[in-house]
């Protein structure tokens, strides 16, 4: 491609690319084709866009799409079916399926935000866009809005499978939006306090290490009571342990709002927040 | 010209006065002052470490200065960072892309980010990016990944463009294309600011060259002019027999000319190179009946200044 082998004939004048609709194609060869004109976008059309392409890229990545959606339904479908003598009372599928819901967050909001949001640091793509229009909390935003489409994609698949197995959910829905949305936001918390502040290589290691102990003791399978009564106290106040409390709570025994795990979710959510504002290193 | 309509507009697109950087013990500017006419092409030079690219990010706002004053197009590039970063593009040395986007993916999505952007269309095949498909980003060769990042860089139509080693390992055609859409920025009023190694780049695209070592703006000039201030340390170059008289050369060409002969029968004439010094140096082998083979000016490079000033050790 050189400027001579570009017939004449096809060039535009300057800003005609704008005016006729797009009859004729812009070179952008033609003299004032780069005039500066800049205008930022309206805020909002920002935000979508940088939460359909964290959406978009996300759903590309197998190895994301495989710990936010195949993992949890095939935990949902496994150990429904499998009796593990750990469950007792209700039938299983109304114990499991909060767990797995609870999982599927832990999953998105934690582990696959922060090691993606380390590699974007890692490889200066949250500076190259801190020198686009978006600003920095659009940033944060649209991330936010691309973790809660994700969640809907899992909730509605695992909802549909818990659903064919039998599963009778109880409870405000409500309650459980609220407590989905503070479990959200005190996991997204602490993925970009790892993300921000650790190398990519060792966000990943971390990530990946946190989000296999928290399911193996956050109540998503083996229920709280089973570690001992130390134990469960303890393992109570980290949020997943709240979180899949929350839910059980709620969509298997039908309770109201229930308080304490709202509370606990909620002081996650502003001590990981405030933290990760603080030590957020964006490159 | 839209750039002189511009220039009645705001004489500096960047003012840069007592600029000071450090990171921990280290500091990588220091007190360095620069002014880039808006409208102008302006290449900064220096060696690895010079403290180029610190000034460039204290510019784009990614560095807050530890002292001295920063105004980009008369904003200040941290506190007024919001309206600035509409107005400006960025090329960043390497990076800043996601790994696995595609080239045009990632050329809308900066796109949308701008109210009235390029055509993306036009600006793929502008750069000749059209080849690159649906390739992940990461498996793109780096003179694509140059071309896309630059296209970023220019997708919002900027009024000012900060490209840093915007020809860094490209191969000659790919060069030669981002050397034709800079110089068409500049020609269609946009101000531009790049770093290079290229001796050769600056002295074909710039206006202004700036010279940075060790934190500090050594030279700024024209790059006719910089080379033009060291015309003293030019040679005439020529091969004939070796042993001529060289006491005898120097005086005939000129009071303060000095004739060398660097290799047997190579001989250089250093000096301001005149036509009158020529005419001497040829006259003088008429007079011996000597032919002098090989005639040539050696004028000074860019690229000697520039040894000259930052010296030629490694770095």
């Amino acid at each position: 491609m050189t400027a001579s082998a570009e017939p004449v004939s096809s060039r535009v004048p300057a800003g005609a690319e704008a005016a006729d609709g797009g009859g004729k194609r812009a070179t952008l060869r033609e003299p004032g084709a780069f005039r500066p004109d800049p205008r930022p976008a309206a805020r909002s059309r920002m935000i979508l866009a940088q939460a359909s392409l964290e959406t978009r890229m996300l759903l590309r990545n197998a190895e994301q799409v495989l710990l936010a959606i195949v993992i949890p339904a095939l935990m949902l479908i496994a150990f429904s079916a499998e009796p593990l003598g750990t469950v007792t009372g209700s039938s299983r599928i109304d114990y499991f399926a909060p767990g797995v819901l609870g999982a599927a967050i832990l999953s998105t909001a934690f582990a696959s935000q922060a090691i993606a949001t380390g590699f974007e640091r890692r490889y200066g793509v949250l500076k190259r866009l801190g020198a686009t229009p978006l600003p920095r909390w659009g940033l944060m935003v649209g991330k936010s809005l691309s973790i809660l489409a994700v969640e809907c994609l899992q909730a509605a698949l695992l909802v549909v499978i818990a659903l064919a197995m039998g599963w009778h959910p109880h409870g405000d829905p409500f309650a459980v939006l609220l407590l989905i949305a503070l479990g959200t936001a005190a996991f997204s918390g602490l993925a970009l306090l790892l993300a921000g502040s650790l190398r990519a290589e060792a966000t990943l290691a971390v990530a990946n290490f946190v989000f296999l102990v928290l399911l193996a003791v956050g109540g998503v399978v083996v229920p709280l009571d089973k570690f001992g009564h130390g134990a469960q106290s303890a393992l109570q106040f980290l949020p997943i342990g709240a979180l899949t409390d929350g839910l059980r709570d709620v969509l298997q025994h039908g309770s109201a709002l229930p308080w304490g795990p709202v509370g606990i979710l909620a002081v996650w959510t502003v001590a990981a927040i405030a933290a990760a504002a603080k030590t957020f290193k964006w490159e | 010209m839209h750039a002189a309509r511009r220039s009645s507009e705001r004489p500096y697109a960047v003012e840069i006065s007592g600029l000071v950087k450090r990171y921990g013990h280290k500091t990588a500017v220091q007190g360095l002052d620069l002014r880039v006419e808006t409208g102008s092409l302006t290449a900064v030079l220096g060696p690895n470490g010079a403290g180029k690219t610190s000034t460039i990010e204290c510019c784009e706002g990614y560095r807050r200065p530890d002292a001295g004053t920063v105004r980009v197009l008369g904003l200040d590039p941290i506190t007024e960072a919001a309206a600035l970063r509409p107005r400006i593009g960025v090329m960043l040395q390497s990076g800043g892309i996601y790994q696995a986007i595609r080239a045009t993916e990632m050329l809308r999505h900066v796109a949308s980010m701008y109210a009235d952007p390029l055509d993306v269309d036009a600006l793929i095949e502008r750069l000749g990016l059209d080849s690159c498909g649906r390739t992940p980003f990461r498996r793109l060769s780096g003179g694509q990944q140059q071309r896309l990042s630059l296209a970023l860089a220019v997708v919002g139509r900027p009024e000012l463009v900060f490209l840093d080693e915007p020809t860094a390992g490209l191969d000659v055609q790919a060069r030669h294309a981002t050397w034709e859409l800079i110089e068409q920025l500049r020609a269609d009023g946009v101000t531009v600011v790049l770093t290079t190694h290229l001796l050769d780049e600056a002295e074909r695209l710039a206006d202004k060259v700036a010279i940075i070592d060790s934190g500090r703006v050594i030279a700024y000039d024209s790059p006719q002019r910089l080379a033009d201030g060291t015309r003293s340390q030019d040679s005439i170059r020529f091969e004939a027999p070796s042993g001529m008289d060289l006491t005898a050369l120097s005086t005939a060409v000129a009071p303060g000319c000095k004739a060398v002969e660097s290799a047997p029968g190579s001989y250089r004439v250093e000096g301001e190179v005149t036509p009158d010094t020529l005419a001497a140096t040829t006259a003088w082998c008429a007079g011996l009946g000597i032919m002098p083979r090989n005639l040539a000016i050696e004028q000074r490079s860019l690229e000697d200044v520039f040894l000259d000033l930052t010296g030629r050790e490694l770095r």
